[in-house]
């Protein structure tokens, strides 16, 4: 269509202005190839961090034999699991059970292709010189980029759904369905809360999104902090980490969705489970921290924004250990009461409010007043939300029978 | 290339529309269609349409075919079907009529219009000047809230409707149910 800006099937890159060769494949793939393995040796030192520090945080030493402090313990485990017998259930329905695995690990990668991981965004879009090609560094920018991120959340389901209804088994089957349940509501939360982000920076892709925000003027604090709240607990949801792992909770469904899995496809469905945790963390920083943005304290340039990156991002896998070894649990009906009684009608009312903030900007109205006749607004209307959910809790309690819960 | 990737999705997207039709086992059927819906959703990528495709795949692949198998997993339906028994008298011969009339429709549809079944482009700016305009997000936007606002809000209003009438009936039967059990009561 655009021989000017070449192929857009694959996001606007300036590696493809002017046409695709040799070079421009070869770097793609160098691209993509880094991409693989690092989030492969992320999940690994993943693993290990997260066993490490919630051993310190429970007072034990946790794994110190493979390597100094432990470190290659995942890796003594990923090929322990590798060798295993590798079982499939007789009442299993084969096929699904072995698709399955894969369904959960695909998108886990697909994700992390559109996190913008470095470069210079102070002034420019964060182009960096790979080569004598000019590019991004992030394997791909599509102009729906953030969407991807929806899209691949949501086929991730399948991998979960599958797993348990293929093995055959009641448990599995029981914590399928609740995952399930779990994550296609919150979805919802996560995308109404992103959409506020959307509405600030006025572009799906991340690549626009991150070089909005400049260096200390992240969408953090440009949508009000709430959404990146909302964002954070739907995300932790969405992975169904603690507090939110009813899919795997042992003292209920013996392991969860995956209890007839062994060996290497049980192994999958954790590096797909870490993999969601380090690109989940990358998509936040992404979308509420400025990505690789911040004050330059190296003097090489494209250093800066990836050590700027990394340190987001450790600071939210420390946070989900963290929550892992402090918070119980979830009931079921917390969980659903919390995401489609709280997070999405207050989602939803944030994006108004800062919608109304912007439509005042552009009229000339004065911004306060039409933030805080908003706010009012929510607020009557958060009250008229608390009142039906007496009233109905009211009449289930007078009629334990009519109705549903 | 467009050629290419086009027949390979076609390939998927018959190959899967095929398994909904006969797959027996309903949990398979519906992974068909999931496959259909991909398929679609790459030939979308392929005319560039990024935003509906990124749709095709959360609205259709993520919430309504996990929903599907959501009632499949809860009714315990996912058993293989006996096929012999014909709920509806008449049904599969209905079935093949209306299957074949939308088909003759379809071709000639396809074949009466010289500009294409979609009607010509609307993208006449330069995209090198108009990144931003250039965006589909945006081209949809614009048509969608200027020329067809109220049929966009129609069908909002129509959903919302839809959900609160499920609502609605929902709670009556449970206690119409109730009712029956204690006739005579009230």
């Amino acid at each position: 269509m655009s021989a000017a800006l070449g192929p857009t099937v694959f996001g606007i890159d300036p590696l493809y202005v002017g046409g695709v060769g040799l070079a421009e494949v070869l770097i793609t793939l160098l691209k993509v190839g880094v991409a693989f393995a690092v989030l492969l040796v992320a999940v690994m030192l993943m693993i290990w961090f997260e066993r490490k520090l919630i051993s310190d945080m429970q007072n034990r030493i946790g794994p110190n034999l493979a390597g100094p402090f432990g470190i290659f313990q995942t890796l003594a485990d990923g090929i322990k699991l590798f060798f295993k017998e590798d079982l499939i259930p007789e009442q299993s329905d084969r096929l699904v059970f072995k698709l399955a695995p894969y369904l959960s690990l695909v998108p886990a990668f697909l994700v992390f292709a559109v996190v913008p991981v470095g470069g210079d965004f102070s002034g420019g879009d964060g182009r960096v010189t790979l080569f004598g090609h000019e590019t991004f560094l992030q394997v791909s920018d599509p102009p729906v980029g953030i969407l991807l991120v929806l899209a691949m959340s949501s086929v991730a389901v399948y991998g979960v759904m599958l797993a348990g209804w293929s093995s055959g088994s009641k448990y599995p089957l029981l914590a399928s369905v609740r995952a399930s349940a779990q994550m296609v509501s919150y979805e919802a939360a996560l995308g109404l809360s992103l959409a506020a982000v959307l509405l600030k920076s006025g572009s799906l892709s991340t690549n626009q999104i991150v070089a909005e925000q400049s260096v200390w003027n992240w969408n953090l604090w440009v949508t009000w902090v709430v959404p990146m709240v909302i964002f954070l607990i739907a995300a932790t949801a969405e992975l169904n980490r603690p507090p939110f792992d009813l899919v795997e909770a042992e003292q209920e469904l013996v392991g969860g969705f995956h209890t007839e899995y062994s060996s290497i496809r049980f192994a999958l469905f954790f590096l797909a489970e870490f993999m969601n945790t380090i690109t989940m963390s990358a998509i936040i920083v992404t979308l509420f921290l400025g990505g690789p943005n911040g004050p330059d304290f190296t003097t090489v340039g494209w250093l800066s924004g990836l050590l700027w990156f990394f340190i987001k991002l450790m600071l939210f896998l420390f946070a989900f250990v963290w929550l892992r070894a402090t918070l119980p649990r979830f009931r079921y009906d917390q969980l659903m009461d919390l995401g489609w009684k709280l997070l999405i009608p207050l989602s939803l009312g944030w994006l108004l409010v800062l919608a109304s903030y912007d439509v005042a900007g552009d009229r000339g109205w004065n911004r306060a007043a039409a933030v805080i006749v908003m706010l009012a607004i929510m607020a009557a209307l958060a009250g008229l939300l608390a009142l039906a959910l007496r009233a109905a809790r009211q009449r289930r309690e007078l009629d334990p029978q009519g109705g549903f819960a | 290339m467009e050629t290419a990737v086009f027949i390979v999705c076609a390939a998927i997207v018959l190959a899967g529309a095929l398994g909904v039709v006969l797959a027996r086992n309903p949990v398979h059927a519906a992974l068909s269609l999931v496959g259909t819906l991909f398929g679609m959703a790459v030939l979308f990528l392929n005319l560039e349409a990024h935003f509906l495709a990124a749709v095709q795949i959360i609205v259709y692949a993520g919430a309504i075919v996990v929903l599907f198998l959501f009632v499949i997993m809860l009714l315990g339906v996912d058993r293989l079907e006996d096929l012999s028994v014909e709920p509806i008298t008449g049904q599969r011969t209905l079935a093949i009529l209306v299957g074949l009339g939308t088909f003759v429709l379809a071709v000639a549809f396809l074949l009466s219009s010289s500009i294409g079944p979609t009607g010509p482009k609307i993208l006449t700016l330069d995209i090198t000047e108009n990144f931003d305009q250039y965006s589909n997000l945006r081209q949809i936007a614009d048509v969608l809230f200027t020329d067809y606002v109220y049929a966009f809000e129609a069908t909002a209003a129509l959903l919302t409707i839809s959900v609160v009438g499920a609502v609605v009936m929902s709670r009556r039967m449970a206690r119409s149910d109730e009712a029956q059990e204690s006739a005579g009561d009230d």
